[in-house]
């Protein structure tokens, strides 16, 4: 059952997800083939690997007013180019840690591994990730700092 | 008769091929009389492969036994560890020269919480 | 500014149903840059097709976004019907309107939204596409085989087969490998030799075959189709031209001293030798470290003997650089030391021996001609105890923590050939577990237990010791739970394998990723089993994981169709989303080379101006396209953001992010 606060409970997160194109693209496709439903506002970003993604891909979402943002790649040891999300584990450890002490929830961030054949993964994922951070709320602490948008 | 040569007779009696066992313990994983057993079915099997004939001549558990042969049904290689089992107490029952009880002095000792089978594996277990 | 064409399929009634296609196409008239919009049933149909080739004619268009399904499904197809009239086919882009919208959504509003929102992705994502083309690399004709073991020697003669050029280059004086020094191959018992040597005769007669025989990978240039390979030709001290192979030098030489490495050290041999009867090429070979005459200077007598005239004691090491298309890598494995392991007592009996000294023990060729005598009396052993796992599944560092795979069935044939050969010995095995998967395998083992009465004990040895002469050997029974001590005349051991140690010199010339227990790692662990991430270098044998004859014969037929499949090719096409540095922001600094996982990076000096005629050289970052892979770590990794990645440039994906965000 959903926990949602009841303060929040209008509120509809803004979600960015970045999917590596081999393994949780691919999971994502099937959840869609599947017809397992996640909420609509997450919105996916292919990418070759999930260490394509830069700390500043987050910190740019964040800024812009995105709510939450999750990265997935394939499982450790599956990956496709061998090493990519080794790389993607430590950087994300390190940024999530710094993100907190900024004060962005670490609630907000999230890096799951979602191999191809995880549709159902995928979707319960998504669904677990929007409740968790529509709980949060509204993220503003960045982008209240945020350039105006002309 | 000597060690090797009883152990030659329970094999020859069991009628079953014991170097086929594969040790995996299925047998003993569905003994129903295992907790009463002091030498376990599959080590009837192993024991007789080492030639340990004095430790399963001296064995409790050949009177425990039910002869309800779920050993034989359920070993994956078709080796009979009831076999080995009804082997040894033959063995011990003539080594001991009794010919066991007769069927008249059944009758007391039967109660009716006695399952029917059981009726049916003493009279096996203690006729010759 | 781009002209950009969007073309919103409604995929029969998938993407319809839920999504108000016809609203969207009026709604992204709106986003700037978009000069057409339409709707159709079937946009990967030939019709659908036709409306994106008129339009991008008719409008001029410079880009297309197409709202369909998973661009893992038709983005080939709409990057070809782009191509066809002349578009750049990186120019396109899908928004995923199906598998992640309309099919995931139930309401319709909602789903309209949010297609809204991914079209706009795209067409950020589009406004920031540059047109890409795919280069082009010559690929040279000819592969090199690393290892002349049955994983090379299988891989050689497939590749020369299909009529491509191939060397072998094995460090030792002959091919052949490991199998050569067994004796019979389970689970058929078939003898090794009989098997093998035909094989690396056919290597010899083959003429697209060029055996390197006593040489050594120097250094590797280049990258897939194109590989620069300098090998070290190491001094034979013997011609191998003018040699017949005719012995006449061993039965001379004085020096007979040297260990025989053939026979695992069990005996001795000449300075100058050919290591076995049937060696490819049949060509001696002298051990410097040996020879009098290269040590002292004062011999000379098989030189004096040589009828054909080939010693020359004066030769030194050759260099030869050719050009390779493909590189196999199959450097094979050796049995681990078993020293550390101490409670077997290795090093202080003669009679504990490893499975590979038993095999040579074994062999008609061997120290013994094959009467198994054991090595401290020459005696006829009568109770033989076998310890499994010596070495493997083993984390206490002093052996490996996977399992070797193939001890399990050698043992077992060890087993039975001697209860075969000589049925009053007593023969033992201690193991933690009997693995036997493979075609006939369990059924081999079952017979060693069943048929030929070998004593099989659930548990392992914790102490080996000599009492008067007997090696007594005491280990745990699991199954009848109690200690047994076995007096024995021979013990052997079970040992591990590892991957041969000059594996990790090629794994660094070829900038081949390697694990932790020194195998080379594959592509792929299921779908790429026989390729390193490396483009163009490939694994056949041991040197990629611990396997068995079968299993090593079809990786390298394997790696040979992998290989053919890329010699037929005149030309590579590359895929063109590869990283591409900025010269001026690069500071050299090495750390996307360190990250790549390829080997796609190199440094060069480069001259820059800095304003007032004046110029610097620096040192910057170069991608190799043929190699890279297109992943981004590099980008990333790069401190200075000089590293960008073509088709997924850091400016897309942010500009991306900020059409998602966008409220």
């Amino acid at each position: 059952m959903q926990e949602v606060n009841t303060e929040n409970e209008k509120f509809v997160p803004n979600i960015v997800a970045f999917c590596c194109n081999w393994c949780s693209y691919a999971g994502a496709d099937l959840a869609g083939s599947s017809r397992l439903s996640y909420p609509a506002n997450v919105k996916i970003v292919r990418v070759p690997c999930s260490c394509r993604v830069n700390p500043t891909f987050v910190l740019k979402a964040f800024q812009r007013g995105a709510d939450g943002v999750i990265l997935c790649g394939c499982h450790p040891g599956d990956c496709h180019y061998v090493t990519g999300n080794y790389y993607t584990r430590r950087r994300m450890a390190l940024l999530f840690s710094f993100l907190d002490y900024l004060g962005i929830e670490k609630e907000r961030t999230r890096v799951e591994w979602v191999s191809a054949a995880e549709g159902a993964k995928f979707s319960a994922v998504m669904n677990d990730f929007v409740r968790q951070v529509t709980a949060l709320g509204e993220n503003k602490r960045i982008s209240d700092l945020r350039v105006k948008e002309e | 008769m000597d060690k090797r040569e009883t152990g030659e007779q329970i094999l020859r009696i069991s009628g079953t091929e014991i170097r086929k066992c594969m040790k995996c313990g299925k047998c003993s994983g569905r003994c129903p009389a295992y907790r009463e057993m002091d030498i376990k079915p599959h080590q009837f099997v192993g024991y007789l492969i080492k030639g340990k004939t004095e430790k399963l001549l001296e064995s409790e558990a050949i009177w425990h036994c039910l002869s309800c042969m779920a050993c034989v049904e359920r070993c994956p290689r078709g080796v009979a560890p009831q076999g080995v089992i009804e082997a040894v107490r033959t063995t011990v029952t003539r080594m001991q020269g009794k010919n066991g009880i007769s069927a008249e002095d059944i009758p007391p000792i039967v109660d009716e919480l006695i399952p029917q089978q059981l009726l049916v594996s003493a009279y096996r277990k203690y006729n010759k | 500014m781009q002209r950009i064409g969007v073309f919103i399929c409604w995929c029969g009634s998938n993407i319809a149903a839920t999504v108000d296609v016809e609203r969207l196409a009026q709604l992204i008239k709106a986003e700037p840059g978009v000069v057409f919009s339409a709707d159709y049933q079937y946009m990967c149909s030939e019709n659908g097709q036709q409306l994106i080739k008129n339009a991008v004619k008719d409008y001029n268009l410079t880009g297309i976004v197409i709202g369909s399904c998973s661009p893992r499904m038709h983005e080939a197809t709409f990057r070809k019907a782009a191509e066809s009239v002349g578009l750049n086919p990186y120019m396109v882009e899908v928004a995923n309107l199906r598998e992640q919208c309309s099919w995931i959504h139930k309401d319709r509003e909602e789903a309209t939204k949010k297609a809204l929102v991914l079209l706009r992705t795209a067409i950020a994502k589009v406004r920031l596409d540059a047109p890409l083309t795919a280069g082009e690399s010559p690929v040279v004709k000819r592969a090199l085989v690393i290892g002349g073991g049955i994983a090379g020697i299988q891989a050689a003669l497939d590749i020369a087969e299909a009529g491509f050029p191939v060397d072998i280059v094995e460090k030792n004086p002959t091919i052949g490998g490991r199998m050569a020094q067994l004796d019979k191959t389970f689970p058929t018992l078939d003898c090794s030799a009989c098997i093998l040597t035909p094989k690396m005769v056919d290597c010899a007669q083959n003429e697209n075959i060029d055996i390197l025989s006593y040489s050594e990978v120097e250094d590797v240039k280049g990258f897939v189709g194109n590989f620069k390979v300098r090998i070290r030709r190491k001094a034979r001290y013997v011609d191998e031209t003018k040699c017949t192979g005719c012995k006449v030098c061993m039965e001379k030489c004085p020096s007979k001293k040297g260990l025989n490495e053939f026979n695992m050290n069990l005996n001795n041999r000449t300075a100058i030798y050919i290591p076995f009867a049937q060696a490819i090429p049949n060509v001696a070979v002298i051990d410097p470290t040996q020879c009098l005459k290269l040590k002292t200077g004062k011999c000379g007598v098989c030189q004096k003997f040589c009828g054909a005239g080939a010693i020359d004691y004066t030769m030194q090491d050759t260099f030869v650089e050719r050009e390779y298309g493909a590189i196999v890598v199959a450097t094979g494995f050796r049995p681990i030391n078993v020293d550390a392991f101490n409670e077997y007592g290795y090093s202080d009996n003669k009679d504990v021996i490893t499975s590979l000294e038993l095999e040579r023990l074994m062999n008609a060729a061997g120290p013994t001609n094959g009467v198994l005598l054991r090595p401290s009396d020459n005696t006829h052993p009568k109770v033989i105890t076998f310890i499994q796992c010596v070495g493997s599944r083993d984390v206490s560092g002093c052996g490996k923590p996977y399992c070797s795979k193939i001890c399990c069935m050698y043992t077992a044939k060890h087993a039975m050939l001697i209860r075969e050969k000589y049925p009053d010995t007593e023969v033992h095995v201690f193991y933690i577990d009997v693995r036997t998967p493979g075609k006939n395998y369990d059924e081999f083992y079952r017979r060693a237990v069943e048929q030929y009465g070998v004593d099989y004990i659930k548990g392992m040895v914790g102490k080996v010791w000599n009492e008067n002469g007997k090696l007594m050997v005491q280990g745990a029974d699991l199954i009848e739970n109690e200690q047994v001590v076995i007096p024995s005349d021979l013990v052997v051991l079970a040992t591990a394998i590892e991957p041969e140690p000059s594996v990790r010199k090629i794994a660094t010339l070829l900038t081949a990723s390697i694990d932790t227990n020194n195998f080379l790692n594959e592509s792929h662990p299921k779908l790429r089993p026989v390729e390193s991430p490396t483009a163009g270098v490939y694994l056949a044998g041991v040197c990629q994981g611990p396997k068995d004859i079968p299993e090593t014969v079809s990786q390298a037929s394997a790696c040979a169709a992998k290989v053919i499949g890329l010699l037929v090719k005149n030309h590579l096409k590359t895929n063109p989303c590869v990283a591409r540095p900025d010269e001026t922001a690069c500071n050299g600094c090495s750390q996307c080379a360190n990250v790549c996982a390829y080997g796609a990076i190199t440094y060069v000096d480069k001259e820059f101006r800095i304003g007032g005629g004046k110029t610097e050289t620096r040192r910057v970052a170069q991608v190799n396209p043929a190699v890279c892979q297109g992943c981004g770590a590099c980008t990333v990794t790069c401190p200075s953001g000089a590293m960008d990645l073509s088709g997924f440039s850091t400016a897309q994906i942010l500009s991306e992010v900020e059409a998602i965000c966008r409220k």
